[in-house]
């Protein structure tokens, strides 16, 4: 469908103001479904033709929280852009952070100790099952069934408590350092997520598939709905969850393990219809996945330091900064973007919540990527939407739209 | 088993003079094309019988100002999930006609691809439906993402290289 035909006009005035053909011989209204819209869980806007309750087409307008990171980007030296990536998927902000460091760490060709990778892992899997907690449970508030949602928030509010032990940040978090974590593991933050991941969790997941999984209006209100076909979802470059829901076990920790993922027992879950009950179930079982892999990396914790040591490109303790010369030099020099990268280009990507997470970075060996790119599993897929609910009613594109799990921030980078 | 060898060995026994600067970068193969012949070397990697290269996973625009007359790199990756192996294809377009081809017909997700990599550094993809801005407002009247607009306010003094040393 070409794009002039997506809009029509109601008036004769409207056609001519705006240039679109005029609605003719038919009952066509437009709504609009967002910018805001409690559906749409951040601000993008769809603007739908309907025909009666049928959605003829919709037009899709993103970019209103586009914050140029890309931009910003080729101006700041390599550790300040992990901010940057916190504030794409800000509901797993960790796997961000962490798919950076690893990218820089490429390109640097810094070996990370197999205790770092592991404490990366632990929090990667901690971000992905607070990303889930919350696409799944916010498919029940949209389908209407707000306990569901209650419940689980408790858990994601104590995975946040240990990203405050690691970092003292919980939702933007900058976790890690180019080379290694800011600091170790410390025993309240072992605690607590043992706690998590023996106890509270399981429990309070397990209720949740309870109430959701056999519930008859949810299923009434996912099942076969928004499905799409395997071939159609890998032209549109779909990845992650929504992928697995067609029956492709495409999972970049499988497929090219980073982080020692390669340690790690644990299975990849597929669907079978990539209708949104099917994305909903693979998520769920995804949560118990990554907690099996939680509770493998903490029992197998490896000894030995945390970062690397790699003076020139790890940012020293501060005690150590403000004690020693040396330190202070390094910190200084990593501070004021002194240190030079190599020149060359590197392509790195981690399984983030939402599907492949990749950053393509340039550098020209200056203090600053000569062009960053962020290949956003989001953007990518959201454009598959208008297909996915044409023909179907408002009351379906919803579910339809939580179940992709659109994150905003990730949408418009 | 495929290798980044094997992939230059084939793509150069099928295409010969079309293909050219081969290199690798961390282990991933890039090659060139020219933009007539992009959807030819994409295709024939999509449908190949033992490469399969059946995903695209990034399309991205680079712009280098000091590479006269070819100032604008359009980038496409593509994976072939059967072979676990990636390879990166450049087409360099010039200034005064940054004109590739659209890929659309190949992968429907090349479409918002495409169209970032138009509204950031104004590469036009002929033959795409929908070629507009998408994360910009549509009356921004220049190609943000090119080297020429300076982040930011270039009179500011507190951040000038000099006064660090650099």
């Amino acid at each position: 469908m070409t794009e002039n035909k997506t809009i029509v006009a109601r008036t004769r005035e409207e056609a001519l103001a705006l240039n679109i053909p005029l609605q003719e011989e038919n009952n066509y209204t437009t709504l609009n479904l967002g910018p805001t819209h409690p559906a749409t869980h951040g601000i993008f806007q769809n603007i739908l033709t309907m025909n009666g309750e049928r959605i003829v087409s919709s037009e899709m307008t993103v970019g209103y929280i586009h914050r140029a990171f890309e931009k910003i980007a080729e101006r700041r030296a390599f550790y300040q852009i992990t901010t940057l990536t916190d504030r794409m998927n800000y509901c797993s902000s960790p796997i961000n952070n962490m798919g950076w460091h690893m990218t820089v760490e490429k390109l640097l060709g810094v070996e990370v100790p197999k205790r770092a990778q592991y404490i990366r892992v632990i929090m990667m899997e901690l971000a992905r099952i607070a990303d889930h907690l919350i696409c799944s449970s916010v498919m029940g508030v949209d389908t209407g069934a707000l306990s569901v949602f209650l419940y689980v928030m408790q858990e994601r509010e104590k995975i946040y408590e240990i990203y405050e032990e690691m970092c003292g940040a919980r939702l933007t978090t900058n976790m890690g350092r180019v080379g290694g974590m800011e600091r170790d593991l410390s025993p309240t933050a072992i605690k607590k997520i043992k706690d998590l991941v023996y106890n509270s969790l399981p429990k309070a997941f397990a209720e949740f598939e309870k109430l959701l999984n056999r519930n008859r209006i949810f299923r009434d209100r996912t099942i076969d709905v928004g499905a799409i076909s395997q071939e159609t979802a890998i032209s549109y470059g779909f990845t992650g969850p929504n992928l697995r829901a067609t029956g492709v076990d495409y999972d970049l920790r499988v497929l090219e393990p980073y982080s020692s993922y390669e340690d790690f027992e644990f299975e990849i879950p597929v669907g079978h219809n990539g209708d949104t009950y099917d994305r909903f179930r693979v998520r769920n079982a995804e949560v118990w996945e990554s907690i099996k892999i939680v509770k493998q990396a903490l029992e197998n914790l490896p000894e030995g330091s945390y970062y690397a040591n790699e003076n020139h490109y790890y940012l020293p303790p501060k005690e150590a900064v403000y004690t020693g010369m040396e330190a202070l030099i390094y910190h200084f020099k990593i501070i004021m973007g002194e240190i030079d990268a190599p020149v060359g280009e590197v392509y790195h990507a981690v399984e983030g919540g939402n599907g492949e997470l990749g950053f393509y970075l340039i550098s020209d060996g200056g203090r600053a990527p000569y062009r960053l790119h962020f290949r956003r599993p989001c953007f990518i897929y959201y454009q598959a939407f208008a297909e996915m609910i044409a023909g179907g009613t408002v009351s379906e594109a919803v579910p339809i739209l939580s179940s992709l799990n659109v994150i905003a921030g990730e949408l418009d980078a | 088993m495929v290798d980044n060898q094997r992939l230059v060995d084939e793509i150069r026994g099928q295409f010969g003079e079309k293909v050219d600067q081969f290199e690798e970068h961390y282990g991933l193969l890039n090659f060139s094309t020219a933009p007539e012949t992009l959807v030819e070397v994409v295709e024939y990697l999509q449908k190949h019988a033992v490469l399969k290269f059946n995903f695209l996973t990034d399309v991205t625009g680079i712009h280098f100002p000091d590479n006269e007359g070819a100032e604008f790199c359009s980038t496409y990756l593509l994976h072939s999930w059967e072979n676990r192996i990636r390879l990166r294809i450049k087409v360099f377009v010039p200034k005064a006609k940054p004109e590739v081809p659209t890929l659309i017909p190949l992968f429907k997700g090349a479409n918002w691809m495409e169209r970032e990599a138009f509204d950031f550094f104004g590469i036009i993809y002929t033959g795409h439906p929908n070629l507009k801005r998408i994360l910009n407002m549509e009356d921004m009247d220049y190609h943000p993402m090119r080297k020429e607009y300076a982040l930011e306010d270039p009179t500011r003094r507190d951040k000038i290289d000099d006064l660090f040393g650099r």
